[in-house]
């Protein structure tokens, strides 16, 4: 049974992985992309990593991809135009592919796996453990320093992202909620009594 | 009991169990859909559907098929496979969503790990059948209102999101089952979550109210200002779908407030039994909650529900994760319940 799931699996991601790039409308790539994030969080939970596929839902699918697709609709994208200069661009295209696919050769062309490379696989998933448990033990002992590191270096990225767009505009009017709060019918109106004729 | 031990028993054993839950839920929402509609009409003094059956009990079944028969309509430029997945991802992530919600001890499809974070997994993908029936109606109300829409639900998630960790934390489990077993005391209802976590309570019941697009912050069904929101096109079907997949997303809610914070099927009184008709009574509860503040509370503007949502509830809730591990690790009685941690 869990063959044909992970190829059914896997064959979905590849496949929806090809769409990304080949879709003519970025938003349907997008969503090729989710299906994709997807798929391979269901193979993490075929390897017994319910974990970080449920992680891989909420991250990527429930919040990265969420903000790929508004900025992809937003854009107002003329496909004409992004079509025009395909021809220019293939050749180094095609030279910058070759030379990626060679070094992919080179590496792979001599890979061999080492004998503790199966131990070395299996060995970390305990099997008296969930899966969350095992993860969690592992870092907040060891690595709790690089935990601690990776969460510093999305703060930092953070407020980078902050600083890059915040335009400081003096012309913004401000809503104080607390005074909104406190206004009533005395304050806000004024009622006149006008006598006819004459007017205020 | 030999054949269920095969592979083909089981499978068809655990399609059993989800016909049987998808049944029940589809059904009871056909019910629970008149209820929201009466609850409504008593706020307001107004009788409510009454036609058709006894009480116009049979009222949401007429619905259905007027929905049913009523023709597609396809707007011109829309794009067609989005248009038509929209609402299928809707329904089908409110309906898949219930495989790990249990209703009894053991009365689960599947006893998931991480069965919160898969519940909050399918609740934070919901956001695609909006966004995506927005963007494919190629028209601008439907798009301004599932923008709003997106942004609303993506907001709320945050703090639903850290509340359920505070409730992790007391409990050292991700498996709603473990979730609910914690919660059991000598004390009956005074041993549920609601009491150490009782400011949390409220915030997850409003916070619920705004990721499931209810009054008063159905912004995207804005009538005045955005017509209908991003369900603007779509008519028959379609449509059906969407609302079928909103209002069991309510119902999904009231299960996940009762499993997280009210002892799920536990009894509320020490020495009645527990079981699933204490499930089923709370769920009402809080349904009936939801269906009264539809009534009686007016709609938010949209900046304050962004300021209430980032500027309130992100703030509150973060600071009591930091609270309740404090206490946890102090072992303050309610706060740490680790021994059931699976």
């Amino acid at each position: 049974m869990a063959p044909i799931i992970f190829y059914f699996f896997a064959v979905i991601a590849l496949s929806s992985a090809v769409l990304v790039i080949s879709c003519r409308n970025p938003v349907h790539s997008v969503l090729a992309l989710i299906a994709t994030f997807f798929s391979v969080a269901g193979l993490f939970v075929l390897l017994g990593a319910e974990f970080l596929a449920m992680l891989m839902m909420i991250v990527y699918v429930g919040a990265v991809a969420v903000l790929f697709l508004f900025v992809v609709m937003m854009l107002d994208i003329d496909f004409v135009e992004l079509r025009v200069g395909f021809s220019r661009y293939l050749p180094a295209g095609i030279i910058f592919g070759a030379v990626l696919v060679f070094e992919l050769g080179i590496m792979l062309g001599d890979w061999t796996f080492s004998d503790s490379f199966a131990r070395n696989m299996t060995s970390p998933i305990p099997t008296d453990v969930t899966n969350t448990i095992a993860l969690s033990k592992v870092i907040y002992t060891k690595y709790i320093y690089l935990f601690q590191l990776a969460g510093l270096i999305l703060f930092v990225a953070m407020i980078g992202a902050i600083v890059l767009t915040f335009r400081p505009n003096s012309n913004v009017k401000r809503q104080n909620v607390v005074e909104q709060m406190q206004r009533d019918g005395a304050s806000s109106v004024k009622v006149v009594d006008i006598k006819p004729g004459q007017g205020l | 009991m030999h054949f269920f031990d095969s592979q083909l028993g089981i499978f068809l054993w655990i399609l059993g169990q989800c016909l049987i839950v998808t049944i029940g839920v589809l059904i009871s929402l056909a019910f629970l859909m008149y209820a929201d509609r009466k609850v409504w009409a008593a706020v307001q003094m107004r009788r409510g559907p009454n036609v058709v059956g006894a009480f116009g009990l049979l009222q949401s079944f007429a619905d259905f098929l007027k929905y049913i028969v009523k023709e597609i309509i396809v707007p011109a430029g829309a794009n067609k496979f989005v248009f038509f997945l929209a609402p299928l991802i809707s329904f089908v992530l409110a309906l898949v969503a219930w495989v790990a919600i249990p209703f009894d001890e053991g009365w689960v499809i599947s006893n998931l790990n991480v069965g919160i974070l898969y519940i909050f997994a399918i609740s934070s993908l919901e956001v695609y059948g909006v966004i995506m029936g927005g963007w494919a109606s190629n028209s601008k109300y439907p798009f301004l209102g599932c923008l709003r829409s997106a942004a609303q639900m993506i907001s709320y998630e945050v703090s639903i999101g850290l509340i359920i960790i505070g409730v992790l934390i007391s409990t050292g489990s991700l498996n709603l089952t473990s979730i609910v077993m914690a919660q059991s005391g000598n004390y009956g209802i005074l041993s549920w979550y609601w009491l150490p976590h009782f400011p949390m309570v409220i915030l997850f019941f409003i916070s619920a109210l705004a990721e499931t697009n209810r009054p008063p912050f159905d912004l995207p069904e804005a009538e005045a200002e955005l017509v209908a929101g991003y369900q603007v096109e779509y008519s028959s079907t379609p449509f059906l779908l969407f609302m079928i997949g909103e209002l069991m997303a309510v119902v999904l809610m009231c299960a996940l407030i009762t499993i997280l914070f009210f002892g799920g099927w536990l009894s509320p009184i020490p020495g009645v039994g527990d079981g699933i008709l204490w499930m089923i009574l709370k769920m009402l509860v809080f349904f009936f909650l939801f269906a009264l503040v539809k009534a009686v509370v007016p709609r938010f503007r949209y900046d304050q529900l962004m300021r209430i949502g980032w500027k309130v509830f992100l703030p509150m809730s973060l600071g009591w994760v930091v609270i309740v591990a404090a206490f946890a690790q102090m072992g303050v009685p309610g706060y740490a319940r680790w021994i059931v941690g699976g």
